[in-house]
């Protein structure tokens, strides 16, 4: 398709569509092959599979392994249940516990390497506050390689530089496929499908790094929210989009600080006075809240410390933040004249975003990977199976092909209007036609300013109704999108997506009258946490005036009980007063 | 209202010496997850076309040549 530049409307179909080939994509793909080769799969990439997504570089390692002997399936069930709040349907989270150690045995298979010890096994270490679940990758740096090589094996068709713009329905309400653009050539096509899998990863232009730069952003920014955006105007439920992702950082830089590496290995996050004040260091809205209070307090800012480790450790700990994930770290680091040994790294926190790699805010899934749209699914990042990070992006790629492929079975292709289709072209096609108009850029930054300004937590009601005007007017000044070339009109049609999650984040926001997740739904005007009311998920979709309607759906029978005592855990992270200045081991 | 033009500091800066886009190779432009670099045929060389870096580096990282060079863009430098 990349070389056929001359026809400005093709139509292609296949059985199974990926959208997205970073890490659930990829994975979604190959296993539908494996199921059945002789159905006819394709993975479409805005970027290029080789180096796309999250894990472009690799990774450090894997945040939550469960491994028989370190963890079991229900122990992490009740680790995921708690650092959520209570909000969660346990069978997802089960549904991923379950196949966590098989993925992690097929990829050693491929070709991953993983850290063993002395006899062989799997050198897990504790960062959580109750299992023992990251298993770190010290040369990460070779999966998208290894992806790369499964998807040429298996003959998944790859379809790289095309965007997904919007998904489309039959008219039984079925999934029946998506309209595509070229980023470099603004050629548009339809392809036609039985099933989708949006592996499109998260909405990583939501905030604005407070550095101003809009790609700065902690998620690989090619992820604008394109599938939360397509997910709601094809009419599937979302949830948990109050329920944010925020995360520490190094200040200005967006690496992770890095709990999951250095936490092992004798690092922790320290106030200004070197004091450690959170018992643990594992992302939760708990945690970031105590992260946020002591930012803003007299002892901030926030610093990460490893000043006081050895130098073997220091060494090792460098090479591996430096080589993988965010290899560009080392770099930043020398220019401010950062040393790791002599002094602590100044933290803060990252832009909001939806994510449920690393929060709980996504498209509705269940355990099946199935959206409320048939022949639907969404996987990884977008999916809404909570605190999932890579691990979970693999495997709910791979239950996601699974039930597609017997989807296929037992479905025929649904037609596409051809008038949607050309409304859809239409739309995407207009900011090349604009002239003297307003620049994708300029129109991405007010709307993530807005964000910053109205919509970040502490969240307060007036400021959302204010920020929720200001995207209307926005919204209308649409129509004066320009786009010069065919790049900036990726960048127009994200504007698009970036300003339909602004809106969800703040109707959700506001649709849920309590605070929980700690920072994450800090709510200043509802400072308590309501389980009478609000022990239930809500859920976001496409009104009938055009703007996202919320409502509850109640939590399933939790199939792990947890005792009160259990419940609490995240809820004592803060280092209590008499022992602050104890710093020693984890 | 009319537009302007206004500049910025480009990140990434290709050495036009040691690139080899005029034997063919593409493979930062290929690599780039954010499409940022184009090949400029006047010249031969590869360019930073957009100011839209995430500084992940597969572009420095798979040059065959080592003619790429990423630095953290000034604005968070
Ligand atoms: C900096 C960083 C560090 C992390 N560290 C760890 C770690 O150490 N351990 C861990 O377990 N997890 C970690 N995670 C989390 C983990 O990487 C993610 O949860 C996981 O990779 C998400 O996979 P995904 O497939 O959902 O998204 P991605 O891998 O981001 O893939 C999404 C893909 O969709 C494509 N796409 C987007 N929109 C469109 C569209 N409209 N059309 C076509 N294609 C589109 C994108 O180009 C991208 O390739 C980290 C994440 C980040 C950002
Ligand atoms: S990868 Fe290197 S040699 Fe190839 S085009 Fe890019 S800069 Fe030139
Ligand atoms: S550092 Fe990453 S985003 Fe920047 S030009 Fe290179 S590949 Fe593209």
């Amino acid at each position: 398709m990349n070389d056929k530049t001359d026809s400005s409307h093709e139509v292609l179909e296949f059985d199974v569509l990926v959208i997205g080939g970073g890490t659930a994509g990829p994975m979604a793909g190959v296993r539908a092959k494996e199921m059945n080769p002789k159905l006819r799969v394709a993975v479409l990439e805005k970027a290029n599979v080789k180096r796309s997504g999250c894990i472009s570089m690799g990774m450090d390692g894997l945040n939550n392994a469960v491994i028989p002997g370190h963890a079991t399936p229900e122990q992490y069930v009740k680790e995921i249940t708690v650092a959520n709040d209570g909000i969660v349907n346990q069978k997802t989270i089960m549904a991923y516990a379950t196949r966590s150690y098989d993925m992690i045995n097929t990829l050693d298979k491929w070709g991953v390497k993983f850290e063993k010890d002395e006899t062989g096994d799997y050198n897990v270490k504790k960062v959580h506050h109750m299992g023992a679940y990251v298993l770190p990758m010290p040369e990460g740096h070779h999966m998208k390689k290894i992806l790369y090589r499964q998807l040429r094996k298996k003959r998944v068709s790859v379809i790289n530089r095309f965007m997904a713009t919007r998904l489309f329905k039959g008219k039984d309400g079925a999934i029946a496929g998506a309209h595509v653009v070229n980023p470099r050539t603004a050629e548009t096509a339809v392809i036609k499908a039985k099933t989708v899998i949006l592996c499109t990863g998260a909405a990583g232009r939501l905030g604005m790094p407070t550095s101003g730069y809009l790609f700065g952003t902690y998620e690989n920014p090619t992820n604008a929210g394109d599938g939360y955006s397509m997910a709601y105007h094809v009419g599937a439920e979302l949830s948990g989009l109050e329920c944010y992702q925020i995360n520490p950082l190094i200040k200005d830089y967006n690496g992770p600080a890095c709990a999951y590496v250095t936490g092992p290995m004798g690092g922790y996050t320290a106030n200004s006075k070197g004091d450690r004040f959170i018992e643990c260091d594992y992302w939760s809205g708990q945690m970031m809240l105590e992260f946020y209070k002591e930012l803003e307090g007299g002892n901030g800012p926030v610093f990460l410390k490893i000043d006081h480790l050895a130098e073997e450790t220091i060494s090792e700990i460098e090479v591996i933040l430096h080589s993988n994930e965010r290899p560009s770290r080392g770099r930043f680091h020398e220019n401010r004249g950062t040393n790791y040994r002599e002094r602590m790294v100044e933290m803060h926190i990252s832009e909001i975003g939806f994510c449920s790699g690393h929060s709980a805010s996504g498209i509705w899934t269940d355990e099946n990977a199935r959206t409320t749209i048939p022949g639907l699914y969404a996987a990884g990042d977008c999916g809404s199976v909570p605190h999932n990070y890579m691990l979970g992006a693999f495997v709910y790629g791979a239950i996601a092909a699974e039930d597609a492929v017997k989807y296929c079975a037992e479905h025929e292709q649904c037609e596409i209007d051809s008038a949607e289709i050309a409304a859809e072209k239409a739309r995407v096609l207009a900011p090349l036609q604009v002239k003297d108009g307003i620049p994708a850029e300029q129109m991405e930054y007010k709307i993530r300013r807005l964000v910053n300004d109205y919509l970040q937590p502490p969240k307060v009601t007036k400021k959302m109704e204010i920020g929720m005007e200001r995207f209307a007017e926005i919204r209308a000044d649409l129509p004066m999108l320009q786009a010069n070339d065919p790049h900036e009109l990726m960048r127009a049609m994200e504007v698009h997506f970036i300003l339909d999650c602004a809106e969800m984040a703040a109707t959700a926001s506001m649709y849920r009258t309590e605070s929980r997740w700690g920072l994450y739904h800090y709510y200043v005007d509802h400072p308590d946490t309501d389980d009478e009311k609000w022990m239930c998920h809500v859920q976001t979709k496409k009104g009938a005036d055009g703007l996202p309607e919320c409502s509850t759906r109640p939590i399933e029978p939790y199939i792990v009980e947890l005792d009160e005592e259990e419940m609490s855990a995240y809820k004592k992270l803060r280092v209590s007063d008499d022992d602050t200045t104890e710093t020693a081991g984890v | 209202m009319p537009l302007i033009q206004s500049s910025s500091r480009a990140p990434v800066t290709i050495n036009s010496e040691a690139c080899i886009a005029d034997k063919g190779c593409t493979v930062c432009v290929d690599v780039c997850p954010l499409d940022l670099l184009v090949i400029d045929m006047a010249n031969g060389t590869a360019v930073m076309k957009y100011d839209e870096c995430w500084y992940c580096l597969p572009c420095e990282l798979d040059c065959p040549t080592d003619a790429v060079s990423v630095e953290i863009p000034y604005l968070l430098k």
